[in-house]
C-alpha cells in the first residue's frame, strides 16, 4: 500500500481524503474517549466536511459519521493515504 | 410539565409478583434501537428517536416469553463502561447492581448491524462483566439494503453467546428473541474475549469480523445527498429557517380554523349547559368555570399537536444531531457545546425532558448552565397564552408572501426566548460556571424515514398528557379561581343587567382582593388586578392564564347568540369606558413576561432532582422573575 509517511493529525486531513490512525496523543478522559470511539491504530478515517461555521469537523470511521471539534481532531495522529477516498 | 416528569421518571417499582421475574437489561451503544426493541418486547411506548442520547434513564417493562414473562430494563446507551456522562453512569450502575439492589439476571446486548466495527469492542466490554448475555443485532434490514453482509452463525460461534437478528419496529426476529429470553438462565458464558484494553478490543473486533464474512455496508446515499444540502454553509441554515418560519405561520393559518371550531363548540356546550341547569352557583361553575375555562385551554389542542408533530419528526428523521453539529461553533462562543443545543431544542416541547436530556453532557458545568437556561426555551404550555394574546392584539395582515404579523410575532417570541437562553448560559459560563471544555463528539446517524405510526403515537401520547394536565391541575386551579372570583356573591344595585351583576360580583370577590394585593408590584408593567389573578394562577400552570382570562372577561352566557371569541372580547373596547379590557401595551408586556417567567412547579422539582438541591432552582426562579419584570416593564413603556 502506498502511503505518505509524514505524520499528520486528523485536523490536517484534506477534505474527502483518507487517513489511517497511528495513535491518539495525550492521556486523560478525552484521549480515552477518542480511543473508545474507534480511533484505534490502523483505523481508516475519511474527512467528510466542515460544519457551516468551520468547526466542528465530520469524519467517517468504522461505518459511522462522527463529528469532533478541530482541537480534539488534532490529538489523533494519522498517516495520509495517497489515493483519494473511494465514494 | 408534571405529566412529562411521570413519563421520564423510572417506572414504578415492579409489583411483588414481577419482582420474581428474571430481569434482563438492554445494553449497547447509543442510537442502536434499544428503546424501539424495548417497546416492541413490552408493548410500552417509551420515547424513541434517531439521535444518540434519547434515553437518559432506566425504564422497566414486562415482556411475555414462551412459558412465562421476564422483566426488561431499558437503559441509556454508552460508548464504554468508563462512563463520562450522567446517562452512561446510569447504565454502569445498573450493571454493577448499585441502582436496583442487585445486577440484572442477564443482559441483551443490542448492537446496530451496520456499525459493528465500532460497537463490537463495547460488546466485548459488556461481556467481560460476566453476566449471562445474548446479542440482538438490530437494523439487519438496513444492513442488507446497503449491501452489507455478516454471518450471524459465525458470529454466534465466535462469541459463544446467542446472536439474534431483529428489526424492532417491524417485529422481525422478535419471536426468536423472546424464545431466547425465556431461557436466559441457561445462556452460556462468552469465550475468546480480548484483554481488558481498548486497543486490544478493537484488534480483536476487526479480526473477529473478518472471520464472520463481514462486508461493511455502503454509505447511505440518502444521507450523503441530504447532508450535501442540509449541512451546506448557505443552503443548510436557509432551508432550516424556512422550515421553521412555515411552521410558525402554520400555527395561525392551518391550526387556527381547527381551534376556532373547537372553541366555538366549547362555547355552545357551555351555553347548552347553562340553559339546562337552573341558574345559580352550580350552573355558573360548570358552564363558566369548567367548560369555558378549561375548554379555552383544550381548544389549543390543534396548535400543540402541530408543535409536537414538528419536534418529533425532526427527532425521528435524524436531523437533531445535525442541528447540534451546525450550531456547535456558536455554542462554543458561549462556552457550551452541540449536545447542549439538543437539550435546549427538546425544551421547546417541555423543559422537563429538556433538563433530563442534559444528562448526555459530560461536563457538569456545561450541564448546569444548560439546565438553568432550558426554562427560557418556549415550551408548549406557553403556546396557548401566546396564541390567545397574539390573535387578540396582533393584526392578521400579510407582510410577506404567506407570512402574517401574527406568525412573525410568534416567531419573534420563540426567538427572544431562545436568544435569552443562550445569553443566560453565556453569562453563567463566563462567571460562576467557568471551566475547561470537555470533549465534544457526536455521532450523526443516517437519515431514516420515520415510521408515521411511531411519530403519530408519540404525538398522541403528548396530547394525552396535555389533556390529562387540563383535566387535573388546570381544572383544579381554574375551579379554585372560579370560587375566588365569584364569592362573596354581592348583589349589584337594582336595575343592573346580568352582565353588570356578574362584573359587580367579580370586582368585589376574594379573587379581586387577592389580585389587588399584588397589583402594586405589577402596576408598572400595565397589569391590572385581573391580570394579576391570572399570574397567580399561572404559577401553578402557565395555561391557567388563559382560563382565568376566560373567566374574568367572559361575556355572560345570555349573549351566546353573538358571543365573541375570547380573543375578540379581549381587544374590543368597552362601550362605557371606550377602552378594551386589556390594552395593547399591557398585552405585549404580558407576552414578554411569559417569555421569561419560570411559572412551572414541575421544572423546579426536576431541577432540584438533577442538581441535588434547592439552591439552583431558587436561583433560576429569582433571576427569571427579575428578568421577566424588567423586560415586561421596558416593553410596556416602549409600547405605550
Amino acid at each position: 500500500m502506498s502511503r505518505n509517511n509524514s505524520p499528520l493529525t486528523l485536523a490536517d486531513l484534506p477534505r474527502l481524503r483518507r487517513g489511517r490512525v497511528l495513535r491518539v496523543d495525550g492521556g486523560g478522559a478525552l484521549a480515552d474517549r477518542l480511543r473508545e470511539l474507534g480511533f484505534a491504530p490502523d483505523t481508516e478515517v475519511v474527512f467528510l466536511r466542515r460544519a457551516p461555521l468551520g468547526d466542528p469537523l465530520l469524519f467517517r470511521l468504522r461505518g459511522t459519521d462522527l463529528s469532533l471539534r478541530r482541537s480534539e481532531a488534532a490529538r489523533v495522529v494519522i498517516t495520509l493515504d495517497e489515493e483519494p477516498a473511494p465514494e | 410539565m408534571t405529566a412529562a416528569t411521570a413519563s421520564q421518571a423510572p417506572a414504578r417499582p415492579p409489583a411483588a409478583k414481577e419482582a420474581r421475574l428474571p430481569r434482563i437489561a438492554l445494553v449497547g451503544c447509543p442510537n442502536t434501537g434499544k428503546t424501539t426493541l424495548f417497546n416492541a418486547l413490552t408493548g410500552l411506548r417509551a420515547k424513541t428517536g434517531n439521535y444518540p442520547g434519547v434515553t437518559v434513564d432506566r425504564r422497566e417493562g414486562t415482556a411475555r416469553v414462551p412459558g412465562g414473562a421476564v422483566c426488561v430494563i431499558d437503559l441509556p446507551g454508552l460508548y464504554s463502561l468508563h462512563a463520562i456522562s450522567e446517562d452512561e453512569a446510569v447504565t454502569v450502575r445498573v450493571l454493577r447492581g448499585e441502582l436496583l439492589g442487585r445486577p440484572p439476571d442477564a443482559v441483551v446486548i443490542v448492537a446496530d448491524a451496520t456499525t459493528l466495527e465500532r460497537s463490537l469492542p463495547v460488546i466485548a466490554e459488556v461481556l467481560q462483566v460476566g453476566l449471562p448475555a445474548c446479542v440482538a443485532l438490530t437494523m439487519v434490514d438496513e444492513l442488507k439494503a446497503r449491501g452489507g453482509e455478516l454471518d450471524l452463525f459465525q458470529l454466534q460461534r465466535a462469541l459463544g453467546v446467542p446472536v439474534v437478528g431483529v428489526v424492532g419496529n417491524r417485529g422481525i426476529g422478535l419471536d426468536d428473541l423472546r424464545a431466547r429470553m425465556a431461557e436466559c438462565a441457561r445462556w452460556p458464558a462468552a469465550r475468546n474475549l480480548p484483554p481488558d484494553d481498548t486497543e486490544a478490543r478493537f484488534r480483536w473486533a476487526d479480526a473477529l469480523l473478518r472471520r464472520c464474512a463481514r462486508a461493511r455496508p455502503a454509505e447511505s446515499r440518502l444521507t450523503r445527498r441530504l447532508d450535501a444540502v442540509l449541512l451546506h454553509p448557505v443552503a443548510g441554515p436557509l432551508v432550516f429557517l424556512a422550515f421553521i418560519a412555515v411552521f410558525f405561520q402554520a400555527i395561525f393559518t392551518w391550526a387556527q380554523p381547527a381551534m376556532d371550531f373547537m372553541s366555538g363548540w366549547m362555547d355552545q356546550a357551555a351555553a347548552g349547559l347553562a340553559a339546562l341547569l337552573p341558574a345559580g352557583v352550580l350552573s355558573g361553575l360548570l358552564a363558566d368555570g369548567i367548560v369555558r375555562g378549561v375548554g379555552s385551554v383544550i381548544a389549543f389542542l390543534p396548535q400543540i399537536a402541530l408543535l409536537f408533530l414538528v419536534i418529533f419528526f425532526l427527532e425521528a428523521c435524524g436531523y437533531m444531531a445535525r442541528a447540534a453539529f451546525v450550531v456547535d461553533r456558536l455554542m462554543g462562543v458561549v462556552g457550551l457545546e452541540g449536545r447542549c443545543f439538543i437539550a435546549l431544542l427538546s425544551s421547546y416541547a417541555c423543559a422537563v425532558p429538556g433538563i433530563l436530556a442534559t444528562r448526555t453532557i459530560p461536563s457538569p458545568r456545561d450541564r448546569l448552565a444548560t439546565i438553568l437556561a432550558a426554562p427560557f426555551m418556549t415550551c408548549s404550555a406557553r403556546l396557548p397564552v401566546y396564541a390567545l394574546l397574539i390573535a387578540a392584539f396582533i393584526p392578521s395582515e400579510r407582510v410577506l408572501g404567506p407570512f402574517t404579523w401574527q406568525g412573525l410575532t410568534l416567531f419573534g417570541l420563540y426567538f427572544l426566548g431562545s436568544a435569552s437562553a443562550f445569553l443566560i448560559a453565556a453569562v453563567l459560563k463566563r462567571g460562576v460556571l467557568r471551566g475547561a471544555a470537555l470533549p465534544f463528539y457526536l455521532e450523526l446517524p443516517p437519515y431514516r424515514f420515520p415510521s408515521p405510526r411511531v411519530v403519530l403515537l408519540q404525538v398522541w401520547r403528548r396530547l394525552a398528557l396535555f389533556l390529562r394536565r387540563a383535566g387535573t391541575i388546570i381544572l383544579a386551579v381554574s375551579v379554585l379561581l372560579w370560587f375566588l372570583l365569584h364569592f362573596p356573591q354581592r348583589l349589584a344595585p337594582a336595575g343592573a343587567t346580568p352582565a353588570q351583576q356578574q362584573q359587580h360580583v367579580i370586582e368585589n370577590s376574594y379573587g379581586a382582593h387577592l389580585g389587588r394585593t399584588v397589583e402594586p408590584l405589577f402596576r408598572p408593567l400595565g397589569f391590572d388586578w385581573r391580570v394579576c389573578v391570572g399570574l397567580i394562577g399561572a404559577q401553578a400552570a402557565r395555561e391557567v392564564m388563559v382560563t382565568t382570562m376566560a373567566q374574568v372577561y367572559a361575556t355572560p352566557i345570555e349573549d351566546e347568540a353573538h358571543a365573541a371569541s375570547l380573543a375578540q372580547t379581549l381587544a374590543t373596547p368597552d362601550p362605557e369606558t371606550g377602552r378594551p379590557p386589556l390594552d395593547r401595551a399591557a398585552a405585549l408586556a404580558l407576552l414578554v413576561y411569559f417569555v421569561y417567567s419560570l411559572q412551572c412547579i414541575s421544572t423546579l422539582v426536576v431541577m432540584r432532582r438533577e442538581t441535588g438541591g434547592w439552591k439552583w432552582p431558587a436561583v433560576a426562579f429569582t433571576y427569571s422573575f427579575v428578568l421577566a419584570w424588567v423586560a415586561a416593564f421596558a416593553t410596556y413603556r416602549i409600547a405605550s
